[in-house]
């Protein structure tokens, strides 16, 4: 099944929420997000984000977290 | 001996459970990172003593920063391993419990935080998640000491299972997502206050706000406690116990070396600040100034700390960190230094590279004043001789020094940002939920951390007394300080003597002060006395920060770092001439 509406992780807008299709970048990123719960089916949610390209908090089952910007445009998901 | 170490992600309670097993008080925080080095313990079990080990916080056993690195070797050396679990987070937890479990150790699961689960509406069949995994699994809580006991007699059966095989990180979420389905499952709960608050304090329109108020006010009760502390206990017992000793101790001795050495530079009236003895000024500086508001800091800071705070601060402030050449859990070591620069210093190996961790250390060493610097900057400008010098409130002074520290702050980390080859990655910092604390284990805190400022900061500066009163008594400092002379008047515009200032300076930074203040009224005028109590900051940390700056960044990284330092100093100095002396 192809997703209905893919986008970056860093265009998605405070307090919406999104599955996550694919994580690009390379192998050690991939695996640094993985070992913090995030990877393809995660689901996730917004919950701010910090002007001037500023690092994005998100909300991943109930894990906060933190990511810079650059990460967050590595990570496609699927708007919900 | 057998060996038993604590495994877990970062900010689980490994700490917190390693003082119920131990017995032992070890620093715990509700922010991830809290425990850097691996802290060792004892404990009885099966009539043996065994070692417990407090491992560093980690993802993986693959590690992305040193403190991941000592927890990965921790984690080989050890015989048994207790993973600590938070249960609130089980689904991410379960990866390095994995991880774990592929390695042939005898593992024993501790699933923390278990009354959490409760108010959260997560339900966990700890019975079920036993039996899939193959090891013992056991509920604790252990900030109440709750499961505890349970946990000590499972050690004996931590076994290392057989089905779980090593796997790629794609089997191993696999796995979870099977073991989950099967033992956990979550109720709906709608938002709660604290949900809220978590929101309010992380978003920067409100965020911002709420931060400025919390760091202003930590400030105001800091200074609030401290001057207090001095007013009602320590001034009193200095004035009315301690300065009758001391004086019968003077009346003993006479006029005469041991004199000068030990109770003051002239014989006859003794002047805490001012009389540069062992037993007056080296004994009133740290504790009469200095321990006051130590004692006030560490108490706002374990309160600070406990609530999960510190994290959201990170993030609403990694943009400006980031034009740093750090990002924001550069904001860590900067709170912990303003107590004292050296578990400050410590704190900069949570950083993921040499570059991060070499700009957090020298901006530590050079703009962040430790509470020594900071009570004895309030000193100098609300002495009551040195007022008479003073055309504005002593307040005005006192902010142009931090102004100048804070600018300092950004040019300098802008500058070592674009000059420092490396690589600055961004953040990515867990969020812990809030909590509230708990004013017992605050205090307890707040006790170790002035133990230890007790034990290891302040021998330093007895020791700083005592070289620089014999450098003075065999006539080093004045020969050095009359070769110094000249450079205070052509480049900084003050007043000779300040030579002396600054190469006491070296060794103890509170001694200068008092140096400072035993010139006659007059020698400095007010903007003059703000230079020299700025550059004083700037210009060389204390012997202990420096001897775990050498440890850290490596002795070349450390002489790049004096450069740094002097070069700011002198600079600074320059400016401030120009600027408020106006020649």
């Amino acid at each position: 099944m192809i997703p209905e509406k893919t986008t970056f992780l860093a265009h998605l807008n405070q307090s919406q929420r999104g599955r996550i299709v694919e994580i690009k970048g390379g192998f050690n990123f991939q695996r640094k997000m993985c070992t913090m719960g995030l990877r393809e089916g995660s689901i996730l949610r917004v919950v701010s984000k910090q002007p001037f390209m500023g690092p994005i908090t998100i909300a991943v089952g109930n894990c906060h977290m933190t990511i810079g910007r650059g990460m967050a445009q590595k990570i496609v998901v699927e708007e919900l | 001996m057998r060996k038993i170490v604590l495994m877990g992600n970062p900010n689980v309670g490994k700490s917190v459970v390693f003082s119920r097993l131990t017995g032992a008080n070890v620093i715990s925080s509700n922010y991830p990172g809290t425990t850097i080095d691996f802290s060792k313990g004892l404990m009885r079990f099966e009539g043996e003593k065994v070692e417990i080990i407090d491992a560093p916080g980690t993802y993986s056993l693959a590690s992305s920063n040193k403190a991941e690195e000592v927890a990965s070797k921790m984690f080989h050396e050890a015989d048994i391993v207790i993973n600590v679990v938070d249960a609130t987070n089980l689904e991410r937890n379960l990866y390095l419990t994995l991880e774990l479990l592929e390695q042939n150790k005898p593992v024993v699961i501790a699933l923390n935080l278990w009354d959490e689960t409760k108010h959260l509406g997560i339900h966990i069949d700890e019975k079920k998640l036993q039996k899939m995994l193959g090891v013992p699994v056991v509920p604790i809580v252990a900030l109440t000491g709750e499961g505890i006991k349970e946990l000590v007699s499972e050690i004996k059966n931590a076994t290392s299972p057989e089905k779980i095989k090593p796997t790629s990180d794609e089997g191993r979420w696999i796995e979870i997502g099977q073991l989950i389905k099967e033992v956990e499952q979550f109720e709906h709960r709608h938002h709660t206050l604290r949900d809220r608050l978590s929101d309010l304090t992380i978003r920067p329109i409100t965020g911002l706000p709420i931060a400025l108020g919390i760091i202003f006010s930590a400030f105001w009760i800091v200074r609030f406690i401290g001057e207090n502390l001095i007013n009602f206990i320590f001034n009193p017992i200095f004035e009315e116990l301690y300065k009758p000793l001391v004086s019968q101790i003077g009346e003993m001795l006479g006029p005469g070396f041991l004199y000068n050495f030990l109770i003051s530079q002239t014989y006859g009236e003794i002047e805490f600040v001012e009389s540069l003895g062992m037993l007056t000024t080296g004994l009133y500086v740290p504790v009469g100034m200095v321990l006051p508001y130590i004692i006030a800091f560490y108490f706002m800071l374990s309160m600070l700390e406990d609530t999960g705070y510190l994290p959201r601060l990170a993030t609403l402030l990694d943009n400006v960190f980031h034009k740093l050449g750090m990002h924001g859990y550069g904001i860590v070591p900067v709170f912990l230094g303003l107590g004292c620069n050296v578990p400050g210093m410590l704190a900069i190996r949570s950083l993921e590279t040499r570059k991060q961790r070499f700009i957090a250390a020298t901006l530590l060493s050079i703009s962040v004043p430790c509470m020594a610097q900071t009570s004895l900057i309030f000193a100098i400008f609300s002495n009551p001789e040195q007022q008479q010098s003073l055309v504005y409130a002593p307040i005005f002074y006192i902010l142009i020094v931090f102004t100048t520290l804070l600018i300092l702050y950004f040019v300098a980390g802008f500058l070592l940002n674009k000059f420092v080859k490396g690589e600055s990655p961004e953040i990515f910092l867990e969020i812990p939920s809030y909590r509230v604390p708990h004013l017992k284990t605050s205090l307890k805190k707040t006790y170790m951390r002035i133990k230890w400022f007790l034990k290891d900061a302040l021998p330093w500066m007895f020791l700083g007394v005592f070289l620089i009163n014999i450098l003075y008594t065999i006539g080093i400092i004045d020969f050095l300080a009359a070769l110094f002379e000249p450079f205070m008047e052509t480049l900084f515009g003050l007043p000779g003597e300040t030579s002396v200032i600054l190469l006491s300076g070296f060794l103890r930074k509170d001694l200068a002060v008092g140096t400072l203040l035993s010139f006659p009224t007059g020698t400095f005028t007010a903007m003059q006395l703000v230079i020299v109590a700025t550059m004083l900051t700037i210009y060389f940390p204390c012997i202990a920060t420096f001897a775990i700056m050498v440890k850290e960044l490596g002795i070349k990284d450390m002489i790049k770092a004096a450069i740094v330092m002097i070069f700011a100093a002198s600079f600074v100095g320059i400016i401030l001439r120009f600027v408020l002396l106006g020649v």
